[in-house]
């Protein structure tokens, strides 16, 4: 981390960059929040720990505005976000300057809590173990036991687009991405229609999954429009939930670069990531493996066909 | 008041056709007096792939049983290409809606060009059967919209 802070100073004293994107310590131990620096002063806050899983590409849409560089910290999946928002005209690679850190899995403090850890006061790292003081004492998890789901199925520690890289990345994958859709694949229709059900009913519509979404980032949302049922919270039997899941994964499909962060700020716990990798089985099987963000140039699977694609009853077909 | 007696199933069908082929075909079919079920309502749109897939799911939320888009064959389209994005778009859109457990059969897509007015009578009666036998849409109604 004093590596990080080190560089950035540098950076801003000679005035190479306006100003750095990263991390901030919260009020919590474990709720670091994405901030602006602008001086070595402000610089004091920063933090760059287990915590930092929130991902800043989407923040150089608005810096990309701003008069001069920014320098901007990008763990390797936040790179393929990066990418894509260039691929879509949203960020201005001339305005970033981008430090790949390395990565070592993220935490969340939701699986920390799961395990039954509550009155949390101070979190700290040794050895692969998190050890953790509490208003009822120490306890101590697994540091891959505490990781996010997303780290457990990491696209890889390689930055796939940065100017220069700091930190050292160690390897997190220990899943099959796919495995998740898998499993709802083979169940029949009423316990799938019955595990949606329990999961989405449970949405308040906070919309925070699609905020935080550097794909979503339309200036005007169709979920906002309050011509329609979809701008509030609907009853949780109803199908409006399902509607705006189903569209709002629509809406990033070929897009989702699968960053995992609709389901790490999800308040509910829904895992959203099951929809997103849906669209993405589904297009790699019938369309050909495709990796949004893996670069900035490849056209999306649903910007561009071919002549021998499948029908839709291929979906019957295949049962 | 007192409950009433179980109608028989009247399933009502959107039909999505695109102005250049299937809106054609449907009216050469009404035309040559060939016969498709009155349940089948059709919304006339420029081209297939001006269906979004949320007017898919909204004519389920709002009531259909059964969702059909019919457009131009692929390499015909009026506007060259549409059809083809209306293709892998519907693809998962329908595989998204098996994915939750929706029936399949719900959803169908088929090419009918303006001179297949028999095609088009056929695949309209067919699509109809089909959503009979699945009965009434539950799963994707708005409960505001049942009676
Ligand atoms: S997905 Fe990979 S790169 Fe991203 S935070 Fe997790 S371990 Fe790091
Ligand atoms: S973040 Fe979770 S609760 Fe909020 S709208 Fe998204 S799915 Fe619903
Ligand atoms: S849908 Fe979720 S996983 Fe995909 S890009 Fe958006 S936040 Fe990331």
């Amino acid at each position: 981390m004093q590596e990080l802070v080190k560089r950035a100073s540098e950076l801003l004293a000679d005035g190479s960059v306006a100003r750095v994107l990263g991390w901030k310590a919260g009020d919590l131990p474990y709720n670091p929040e994405p901030a602006y620096f602008e001086n070595e002063e402000q610089l004091r806050s920063f933090v760059y720990n287990g915590f930092c899983g929130a991902n800043l590409s989407k923040y150089m849409i608005e810096a990309s505005k701003l008069e001069g560089k920014t320098l901007v910290f990008l763990k390797p999946c936040d790179t393929y976000s990066f990418n894509q928002l260039m691929k879509e005209y949203r960020v201005d690679r001339e305005k970033a300057w981008i430090i790949g850190v390395g990565c070592r899995g993220k935490l969340d403090i939701e699986a920390v809590k799961r395990s039954g850890i509550k009155g949390i006061e101070s979190i700290s790292e040794e050895d692969g173990e998190l050890k953790i003081k509490t208003l009822y004492g120490d306890h101590s998890i697994s540091y891959a036991e505490a990781m996010l789901e997303r780290c457990h199925s990491c696209k890889g520690k390689e930055h796939r687009v940065y100017d220069e890289l700091i930190g050292e990345s160690e390897e997190t994958n220990d899943s099959e991405r796919f495995a998740g859709v898998t499993e709802i694949e083979a169940m029949s229709p009423e316990e799938k229609f019955a595990y949606f059900q329990k999961e989405l009913s449970k949405c308040i519509r906070c919309n925070a999954c699609r905020n935080v979404c550097p794909a979503c980032s339309c200036r005007k949302c169709v979920f906002d429009s309050n011509k329609f049922d979809s701008a509030q919270k609907a009853n949780t039997d109803s199908f409006e939930e399902k509607m705006f899941h189903i569209i709002r994964a629509f809406h990033v499909a070929g897009r989702c670069t699968d960053c995992g962060e609709c389901s790490r700020v999800c308040p509910e716990g829904i895992p959203l990531h099951l929809f997103n990798r849906k669209f993405m089985k589904d297009i790699d099987e019938l369309y050909g493996e495709f990796r949004a963000g893996e670069d900035a140039e490849t056209k999306g699977p649903l910007t561009d066909f071919t002549f021998e694609d499948a029908e839709p009853g291929v979906v019957a077909e295949r049962g | 008041m007192s409950i009433t007696a179980k109608t028989e199933f009247k399933p009502k069908i959107v039909a999505f056709c695109c102005n250049w082929c299937s809106y054609a075909g449907a009216d050469l079919a009404g035309s040559s007096r060939l016969s498709y079920p009155a349940d089948v309502k059709i919304i006339r749109v420029p081209c297939s792939c001006r269906v979004n897939p949320m007017f898919v799911l909204r004519a389920f939320e709002k009531g259909a049983d059964g969702v059909i888009l019919c457009g131009c064959h692929p390499g015909d389209c009026h506007y060259s290409t549409g059809n083809y994005y209306t293709r892998r778009r519907m693809t998962l859109l329908f595989s998204m809606l098996d994915y939750i457990g929706v029936e399949q059969g719900r959803t169908r897509v088929e090419w009918v060009s303006a001179a297949e007015g028999v095609k088009f009578s056929t695949t309209m009666n067919e699509f109809v059967e089909k959503i009979h036998s699945l009965g009434e849409n539950v799963r994707l109604g708005d409960l505001r919209c049942r009676n």
